[in-house]
């Protein structure tokens, strides 16, 4: 890993770990995950992106996610 | 790591000898930010080590539930601060801003002290021993490993705790919004326009742009800033304003409508969006208020200890032992998390030796923002916060009798001062907004102003108005939902189609008693010219100990099962601490003489003036209900008292078997399996044969 270079290459890969993290926080990136998983471990046709946010978003929301 | 040790040992010691030696004298903010952290920092490093290494016996190379059966959704290895994030949007809600407001009516300084030591001794522990436990039962919630490890009774004591726990915080957390939107359409309509908002960024996750979470949040802040841009706007125009200027009862109905509603419709069309919404809002605000505080160093104005802890207080009633233990529970310790830290966190977590980190410093951060919550409560002047916070009921609903009274106990506040300071806030009144939001929203609001431009402070005050409803009204949501749940699983015992949590008859008729039974306290709370926050709140605490006790004995029971006996003061203590408060508390509130503390009490002497005739005609119509409320309060925290002391019997009993070698329930750990060695970065996975 390079640790100097110059300053708009330190600040656009500054900018690009940034949004990766703000992504894998926010679950924005959860549909890319899973495809990798899925390739890895499954055969067949992996679920849609609109299926797969539905799924994770009922897994979610029946058990207890949020406190007081 | 030795020398940074000691210099925090020292710069600790020096910030809270400041605390200390500055008793006469308003002090700084930053004494008790500094003190805060340094003690978080060697409560982290040191005490929650030695409990991972040596109590909890953490093992890096024993693989987790979420290495074992990772299936891409639920079960899914994590990097650990993404873990850390998830964890702590979870546990942090509006509790630890409610609470240290409330408890500040002592003084800043107990309320203080509880936070930081309870935290470091009591709640992080309990949150991380839950965690670790769960995360080698392959994610197994409490209640199931109370009924695994200690028996039926743990089990079945810890669904009807959370049950009950659920329906009074979303009733208290629904008073509170309704305090604060009373009368004033700026506040009604910002939160009113939050629904439409997170709708929108509902249909926009499901059907235009799937699953792009930042961009449809992004739109959703947007929105919410325009709606407390939008208030403002509707507030100045002089027809528009009459139209959204409510009093309590219709707001309330209008949240009880809402909450049935919310638990009605599909999650993604308001409960998921909202909570993208709020999630951003909370790490947002919390963040900006944590620079606003170090960039301008406040003065704490409220002294380090009140009269008020003779029992006597205008928010609510009892003594400083053991109410200041009961008020603040959310930011010392709180029975909720453990529910939170045996659901979805542990299958998330890629390694064993990330539980310091997820489960303690998750909680040392939430103690933060209560710590935060206390500052800005305490930085008001004194006579403002008590004018805001107490009822009409306790110091007169006239303006010049409320500043009176509350100047007559030593903290002077004029008509004047309060009108200028509603003015400056965009508001017609500050006067008895019980519940905590609006003066928590005042010193937000001066805080923010002060350093970041003075001219805002109405967008200010309405922003964290609105900061706080929306969460508020998540929680709401969210707890309605699992209260849905929990009550459609016990009813399947009844009849078996009920426990179907998607045959719609089933789905209206428990979604329908959930939201009756907190929108009943609701009401109550809304006609009580105390403002009704002063009995639930207390109630909720007491509700919420219970179950951190009940946490706690489990966790005591399996350390003295799995032969870690000589360990288990590290649960024991803050459960005998917890089972003392929580039982002193519960006695007072049932049995005390004073009608300001006991319920029965109160009940008495309210009865004795109706039937003398000596209520005014408003007092005395809702009289009859107030009194019923008061005896059903009564007889529900005997009950928790109840549950609460037979679970601990039932695990010393588990805890004597054991040790004098009689037979006791298998342990439902599972059996060693090595990790996979290799580390895992972020968007890494840990390769693993199918799932």
């Amino acid at each position: 890993m390079r640790i100097c270079g110059t300053l708009p290459g330190v600040l656009r890969r500054g900018v690009t770990a940034a949004a990766g993290w703000l992504r894998a926080l926010s679950g924005d990136d959860a549909y890319e995950r899973y495809l990798t998983h899925h390739a890895r471990a499954h055969e067949g046709a992996p679920l849609s992106r609109r299926d797969f946010y539905a799924r994770r978003e009922a897994a979610k929301w029946s058990g207890i996610s949020r406190c007081c | 790591m030795r020398i940074t040790g000691v210099l925090l040992a020292a710069i600790g010691a020096i910030a809270l000898g400041g605390i200390a030696l500055h008793r006469h004298e308003p002090i700084n903010a930053l004494w008790i930010v500094t003190a805060a952290v340094c003690i978080y920092a060697l409560g982290y490093r040191f005490y929650a080590a030695w409990v991972a290494a040596r109590v909890l016996s953490v093992d890096a190379s024993r693989a987790t539930p979420a290495e074992r059966h990772d299936n891409g959704r639920d079960f899914v290895p994590t990097h650990r601060w993404i873990v850390f994030g998830h964890h702590f949007a979870a546990i942090a809600g509006p509790g630890p801003l409610v609470g240290p407001t409330l408890a500040a009516q002592f003084g800043y300084l107990p309320g203080t002290l509880w936070i930081l030591v309870g935290a470091v001794l009591g709640g992080c522990v309990q949150d991380m021993t839950i965690l670790l436990l769960s995360v080698r039962r392959d994610g197994r919630s409490l209640g199931q490993m109370a009924r695994d490890e200690l028996g039926a009774l743990g089990g079945f004591a810890a669904l009807i705790g959370t049950l009950l726990i659920m329906i009074l915080i979303i009733a208290v957390l629904g008073l509170v919004v309704v305090n604060a939107m009373k009368h004033s359409p700026w506040s009604t309509v910002t939160v009113f326009a939050t629904v439409p908002v997170a709708m929108m960024v509902g249909l926009h996750l499901r059907h235009l742009r799937p699953g792009r979470i930042l961009e449809a949040s992004a739109l959703g802040l947007v929105l919410v800033l325009l709606a407390v841009w939008g208030g403002g706007w509707v507030d100045a125009h002089p027809l528009l304003r009459t139209v959204f200027d409510w009093p309590s009862l219709p707001l309330a109905g209008f949240v009880v409508a809402y909450g049935w509603i919310a638990a009605i419709l599909p999650v993604w069309l308001l409960l998921a969006p909202r909570d993208y919404l709020s999630t951003f809002l909370k790490v947002g605000t919390v963040t900006l208020l944590a620079v606003a505080i170090a960039l301008l160093h406040p003065e704490i104005r409220m002294p380090a200890l009140t009269s008020f802890v003779d029992g006597h207080g205008p928010l609510f009633g009892g003594k400083i032992f053991p109410f200041v233990f009961i008020t603040i529970a959310c930011g010392a310790v709180s029975g909720f998390h453990a529910l939170v830290a045996s659901g979805t966190t542990p299958k998330l977590i890629a390694s064993e030796a990330d539980v310091r980190l997820i489960g303690y410093g998750s909680m040392l951060l939430e103690s933060f923002v209560a710590i935060m919550a206390l500052i800005a409560a305490t930085l008001l002047d004194p006579g403002v916060f008590f004018a805001i916070n107490s009822g009409a009921g306790v110091v007169g609903s006239a303006p010049a009798v409320a500043v009176h009274t509350i100047s007559s106990w030593g903290f002077p506040v004029t008509v004047q001062q309060m009108q200028r300071l509603a003015h400056e806030m965009g508001e017609r009144t500050l006067f008895a907004r019980t519940g905590g939001a609006p003066s928590l929203a005042v010193g937000m609001a001066s805080i923010f102003g002060r350093t970041f431009g003075r001219g805002f402070l109405s967008v200010w005050y309405h922003f964290a108005i609105m900061f706080e409803a929306v969460f508020i009204l998540s929680t709401l949501d969210a707890g309605t939902r699992v209260g849905r749940f929990m009550l459609q699983d016990l009813l399947s015992h009844v009849w078996a189609p009920l426990g179907r949590t998607s045959w719609y008859p089933s789905v209206l008729l428990s979604s329908t008693l959930i939201v009756a039974a907190w929108g009943y306290f609701l009401y109550i709370g809304v006609i009580d010219p105390n403002g009704g926050v002063n009995i639930l709140w207390p109630l909720f605490g007491i509700a919420n100990q219970m179950l951190a006790a009940i946490a706690l004995s489990v966790a005591t029971g399996i350390l003295v099962k799995s032969g870690r006996a000589r360990y288990a003061a590290v649960t024991l203590l803050p459960l005998a601490w917890l089972a003392l408060v929580t039982t002193v508390a519960a006695w007072q509130k049932v049995m005390s003489a004073d009608p300001q503390i006991g319920l029965l009490a109160a009940a008495r002497g309210l009865s004795a003036r109706l039937a003398a005739g000596t209520l005014a005609e408003p007092a005395a119509a809702v009289a009859p209900q107030l009194i019923l409320n008061q005896r059903l309060d009564a007889w529900l925290t005997g009950l928790f008292t109840a549950i609460l002391w037979l679970v601990i019997l039932d695990m010393g009993r588990v805890c004597l078997r054991r040790l004098r070698g009689l037979p006791v329930a298998g342990s439902s750990e599972v059996p060693y399996q090595a990790a996979h060695p290799h580390p895992l970065a972020l968007g890494g996975r840990v390769p693993q044969e199918g799932a």
